[in-house]
């Protein structure tokens, strides 16, 4: 099969610009209204549940999740499902644990929340450094990722990709803030499940819309060993440990938690979760289908010759069934996708600097909502330069591991300090402190001694840590020392507070 | 009533003790749903490549129903918080109204 894959064509050129501009008109629109730091970092509080629900989706369905895993079903069958589970299952988990106190808690950042009882300056710093070590693993990765699957897809050289990606989610941070960032996500969830849905059913017409007929012509071309569990899950350990990292790991991811305080109430924050949940699902139900479908209609062999990480395999059955014009619509989707979530994650490292560091740690709680939104700009500069270079030193370099150690941070040095917060009394300062370092510590140092890094790209012969997602071991051993943290300390002052806290986190009473 | 009398009233420190309980029932119910999911993958490889049709395999609606039993388990959570948690939360503030 002959693809135009790889070559700027005028159908792709068009979906792209006009999806751009839309967002860009949208990011004019937001900015006339962004004239407070509220709005700024959580849109006035205004966003509706099903808003919220939609762009808490767009947030965390990656072009990664679209193109990744169609391409690892599409190549490794039964396996990629698998895979696909374990990205939902952190929501349900979020919903019962974090969203309602969070909500109530907070203010802009979820550091709001650790630090909300305890003394701000040594708090709020570890936090910063858990909340930004992983929108920088996660960042990284989008970056590289997006200046891949763009020289892919338009031929366009990598650096260029990755610097229009830059500037252009630059526009929507800057000038649009978190009301941008929001519709933003809004349009690209909108337009991902559709094009997903399209593909899906264009699939399914192929199979007289049995899922049946399509498994059995998986079957007959790859066999039947496509459509049973392969090689993924051979060691329990590792797979129950990528497991919990994915599922609690989305407790502790800044740009997801920060969405949580742009909805009015907690009531609010709790159906966002429902909706969120309800599209998440149905996109990692539909997408094995198209990954079955491009391994039955286009091949493996074909799939494998674009990229042999299979990321191409929904773009080429986009285009053997809807041609140059449907290919065209899921590059320029793909496109978007990425632009959304780099935006995203830059808004949330933005507030990390600019309210966490700049606001509570230099000036101490005390400085007005202009010298905020003048901080939190410079700040988003900043973020989106450090993201634009690290994708450009990272050329050519297999990045896929960053998302797993950005989830393996979040669940271990964001997630238990939370959680304690919001439950235990006698969590203290050097507690919450000791929590977040023993995490990140842990985390990063057992991915840099495991077999992904020190025997696959070190050239090691052994691995020294045995595992390849050290989830099981830092999570347990941040809460170990959050809480030795906590019993060797003492504070009475915290304790005390946690009383009006417990009114606000189940009753909502003085909540933001 | 005061705040420190509503800290302390039975009323909400049963409200909080039955969010907890309702909270890690549903995330007990979500590790054994998925959890077990992973582990019957590790451990019984054959009963879910068992085919229940020309080449479907029992493991394809096994990892659907994974999915679509954590939306319901999260669907339960709401049901519950809108029918049986917020009354008593609005019941609660409206006694400290005032204070």
């Amino acid at each position: 099969m002959a693809s135009t894959l790889g070559t700027p064509t005028i159908s792709a050129i068009v979906f792209f610009l006009v999806i751009v501009a839309l967002t860009l008109v949208v990011t004019y629109w937001a900015a006339r209204r962004m004239r407070s730091a509220s709005e700024f970092y959580a849109a006035g509080r205004s966003v509706s549940p099903l808003q919220n629900g939609l762009a808490l989706a767009g947030d965390y369905m990656s072009a990664a999740s679209f193109l990744g895993i169609a391409g690892l079903v599409a190549l490794r069958g039964y396996d990629g499902m698998i895979y696909a589970t374990g990205w939902l299952v952190g929501w349900p988990a979020l919903m019962f644990l974090i969203a309602e106190p969070l909500r109530n808690l907070g203010k802009f950042t979820f550091a709001d929340v650790v630090a909300f009882r305890l003394k701000q300056v040594p708090v709020r710093i570890a936090s910063a450094v858990g909340g930004i070590l992983t929108l920088l693993f996660y960042v990284l990765a989008q970056m590289v990722g997006a200046g891949n699957l763009i020289a892919l897809m338009f031929g366009l050289p990598y650096e260029w990709a990755v610097i229009a990606v830059g500037i252009v989610m630059l526009a929507y941070v800057l000038f649009g803030g978190m009301v941008a960032t929001t519709w933003v996500q809004i349009i690209k969830a909108v337009l991902l499940l559709f094009g997903v849905t399209v593909l899906t059913l264009l699939v399914l017409a192929q199979f007289d819309f049995s899922p049946g007929q399509l498994y059995a012509a998986v079957a007959a071309r790859d066999g039947q060993a496509a459509l049973e569990p392969g090689g993924l899950v051979t060691d329990p350990i590792d797979a129950i440990s990528l497991g919990l990292a994915l599922m609690l790991g989305l407790l502790g991811l800044p740009h997801i938690l920060m969405r949580f305080y742009t909805v009015p109430n907690a009531l609010a924050a709790r159906k966002s979760v429902l909706y969120a949940t309800g599209f998440i699902g149905y996109f990692y139900l539909i997408i094995p289908i198209v990954g079955f479908g491009a391994s039955a209609l286009v091949g493996r062999d074909v799939i494998r010759a674009i990229d042999p990480g299979g990321n191409m395999a929904a773009p080429l059955v986009a285009e053997l069934l809807g041609g140059t014009p449907l290919l065209g619509f899921i590059a320029a989707v793909a496109f978007a996708t990425i632009l959304a979530v780099v935006a995203g994650l830059t808004l949330a490292g933005a507030s990390t600097l600019s309210h966490d560091i700049f606001m509570h740690v230099v000036r101490r709680g005390q400085a007005t909502d202009a010298e905020q939104m003048k901080v939190a700009r410079i700040a988003t500069v900043a973020f989106g330069l450090v993201a634009v270079v690290l994708g450009i030193l990272f050329k050519g370099q297999n990045v896929a591991f960053m998302v797993g150690l950005a989830f393996a941070v979040a669940c271990s040095a964001n997630f238990p300090p939370l959680l304690l917060s919001i439950v235990w009394r006698r969590f203290t300062t050097i507690g919450a402190v000791a929590s977040i370092v023993v995490g990140a510590l842990a985390s990063v140092t057992f991915i840099l001694l495991s077999p992904t890094i020190w025997v696959d790209l070190l050239g090691n012969p052994e691995a020294i840590f045995p595992l390849r997602n050290p989830a099981i071991v830092s999570m347990p051993l941040s809460i170990l020392a959050g809480v030795v943290g906590s019993l060797v300390s003492r504070e009475p002052e915290a304790e005390d507070k946690f009383d009006d806290e417990k009114l606000r986190t189940y009753l909502g009473i003085g909540a933001e | 009533m005061t705040h420190r009398e509503l800290l302390a009233s039975p009323e909400f420190r049963a409200l909080v003790r039955r969010r907890w309980q309702v909270s890690l029932f549903l995330t007990v119910l979500l590790f054994i749903l998925y959890y077990g999911y992973i582990l019957l993958i590790a451990g019984n490889r054959v009963w879910l490549s068992q085919k229940i049709g020309p080449a479907t395999t029992l493991g394809i609606p096994v990892g659907a129903a994974v999915i679509a039993g954590a939306w319901a388990l999260t669907a339960a959570y709401v049901i519950w918080a809108n029918r049986a948690y917020d009354p008593e939360v609005a019941r609660l503030r409206e006694r400290v109204k005032g204070h």
